[in-house]
């Protein structure tokens, strides 16, 4: 893949546009209410979480926001949830297995925040438990993937029956920086990192992490074309009984 | 009896540029916990240091040794496909397989461990930092399968650099693969024991090593999520070197007992022994 193509798809990943999820899932689900709280330890803003309905029907929603402002960026960390962040996400997954609605969830993250607190609080202990309860839960998951992917933070959001990216969004083991770090001690060679991870959709889906790669263009008119995406994604679910929708979950996981 | 932490003493810490493990340049060995330089043939049978009774780290083979004899090898041909066919990943596969005598960085099968029979997995802190990709994750995925069809309980220890960088998502992928093999054994009401070997981190914690039943944790080794210079570069603060050290994880509440190697077949056989006895049926 050539540098041009990879540059288009970081700078895709990470423009301004995306960072307001909150824009994204207001237009997506005009009567989102929002929920709060991990009723552990307290509340992220990395988070966004809550019930709406969709073609009259409900759904859960669980979506990272990096932030439209500065000052919004550092309080979500640029969009990297805390531990309490996922506990919420988590128990807003668990209220919706309990009232059978599908959760969907809308990913742009770099990854789960990796400070002092965090460490402190368990953020691996949380992440392996939303990995591990999502791949059980008793309800239709979908997530999109809208900007980054980044790393278990992802993945513990990711956890799904199907599994979307945009068409310049990227999913990958480690933020191109950081494998460029670990692999050839310098963060700067981030694009090179990029080729060499195979961060293209087509890839991706190639190797089945994703089924969908979505035209950018369905972020237009107020999302409306995602919106469909989703209504008719909701209907198919609604041809599958609970035993095939579990087992191909599973069968989902187990071929990697 | 109560599971307690195992107390031991704590030497001044001397800053290591690097870490030395387990080649004695020599007949002296430097311990990279707590400094100390001893005579090679003191760390033991269980590689110990005999200052501050750190467990060096060893390959998954010689830590076979030290907890049983009767063990039959389980899925011992895996091997990685190479998925992004990165650069120089056959040589480096290549030299990992000779230094460990593993075709990726765990070894699995059946064994006794003290009078009970357990699927034991040992990952290898030599195989590519025992860093997690599509073989090794696909033969911890078989283990805990094969537990799960013979009804055995599992007893894994685990060491881990996180994703095995090399093998991109396909690694990340890994982690949801062997959870979901987890969730199976335990649905089947089948006892799941984590050993925390140093270092244990990124992926790994993030998954599997989380998810047992009960965790054990060998005394001085790190568990973590993120690495600890990530922590520092996101806090721009240096850490104490024991921050991610499993005494400090287990104030935290994730550990239920450090123990170190000379009491850890003892210690499992005990675990093993008492979940294998009968428990409630309810009315039939
Ligand atoms: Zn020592």
């Amino acid at each position: 893949m050539d540098k041009q193509a990879i540059l288009q798809i970081m700078d895709g990943a990470r423009s301004d546009a995306k960072a307001n999820m909150r824009a994204i899932v207001e237009q997506l689900f005009a009567d989102f209410v929002e929920l709060h709280g991990d009723r552990v330890a307290g509340d992220d803003e990395a988070i966004i979480a809550g019930f709406a309905t969709i073609d009259q029907r409900k759904v859960a929603v669980i979506a990272t926001n990096k932030g439209q402002e500065l000052k919004e960026r550092l309080v979500t960390h640029f969009g990297s949830p805390t531990p309490q962040g996922y506990r919420k996400a988590l128990r807003v997954m668990k209220i919706a297995q309990a009232m059978h609605a599908p959760i969907i969830t809308l990913i742009n993250t770099p990854g789960a925040y990796p400070d002092a607190d965090a460490e402190k609080a368990g953020q691996g202990q949380v992440l392996a438990q939303n990995i591990s309860e999502m791949l059980q839960l008793k309800v239709p998951l979908l997530s999109i993937i809208i900007g980054e992917a980044g790393s278990g933070g992802a993945l513990a959001l990711a956890c799904s029956d199907q599994v979307w990216m945009l068409e310049y969004s990227m999913y990958t083991v480690l933020s191109p920086e950081g494998f460029a770090s670990i692999m050839w001690k310098d963060a700067k060679l981030s694009h090179e990192a990029a080729a060499q991870m195979h961060i293209e959709p087509d890839f991706l889906k190639e190797q089945g992490v994703v089924e969908q790669i979505l035209p950018e263009t369905v972020l237009e008119n107020q999302c409306q074309p995602l919106q469909e995406l989703i209504i008719q994604q909701l209907k198919l679910f609604d041809k599958t009984n609970l035993n095939q929708l579990l087992q191909q979950r599973r069968d989902r996981f187990r071929r990697f | 009896m109560a599971l307690t932490p195992h107390n031991f003493v704590r030497h001044p810490q001397k800053a290591l540029a690097t870490y030395h493990h387990n080649v004695p340049s020599g007949i002296f060995r430097y311990c990279n916990k707590c400094g100390a330089k001893f005579y090679f043939r003191r760390a033991g049978k269980f590689q110990l240091c005999p200052e501050c009774g750190y467990g060096f780290r060893v390959t998954a083979r010689q830590r076979l040794k030290m907890l049983t004899k009767d063990f039959q090898e389980w899925d011992a041909d895996l091997v990685t496909q190479n998925p992004l066919d990165f650069p120089n990943y056959d040589e480096k596969l290549k030299k990992a397989q000779s230094k460990t005598k593993l075709q990726d960085a765990v070894l699995t099968g059946l064994a006794d461990l003290d009078g009970q029979t357990a699927a034991l997995g040992i990952m290898d802190p030599y195989f590519i930092m025992g860093s997690l990709g599509t073989a090794n994750g696909e033969r911890i995925t078989r283990l805990f399968e094969k537990a799960t069809a013979q009804k055995l309980p599992v007893v894994l220890f685990t060491a881990s650099g996180g994703a095995r960088m090399q093998e991109g998502i396909a690694s990340l992928m890994q982690m949801a693969k062997i959870s979901q093999a987890v969730n199976e054994h335990r649905q089947a009401g089948l006892l799941y024991i984590a050993v925390i070997m140093d270092p244990t981190t990124g992926g790994v914690t993030a998954s599997f090593a989380s998810q047992a039943d009960i965790i054990l944790a060998e005394p001085q080794a790190l568990l973590g999520f993120a690495g600890q210079r990530v922590i520092e570069q996101t806090i721009n603060k240096k850490l104490p070197a024991d921050f991610q050290s499993v005494e400090n994880v287990y104030q935290n509440g994730f550990i239920d007992a450090i123990v170190p190697r000379t009491e850890q077949v003892a210690k499992l056989g005990q675990l093993l022994t008492i979940f294998a006895a009968a428990g409630w049926e309810g009315e039939q």
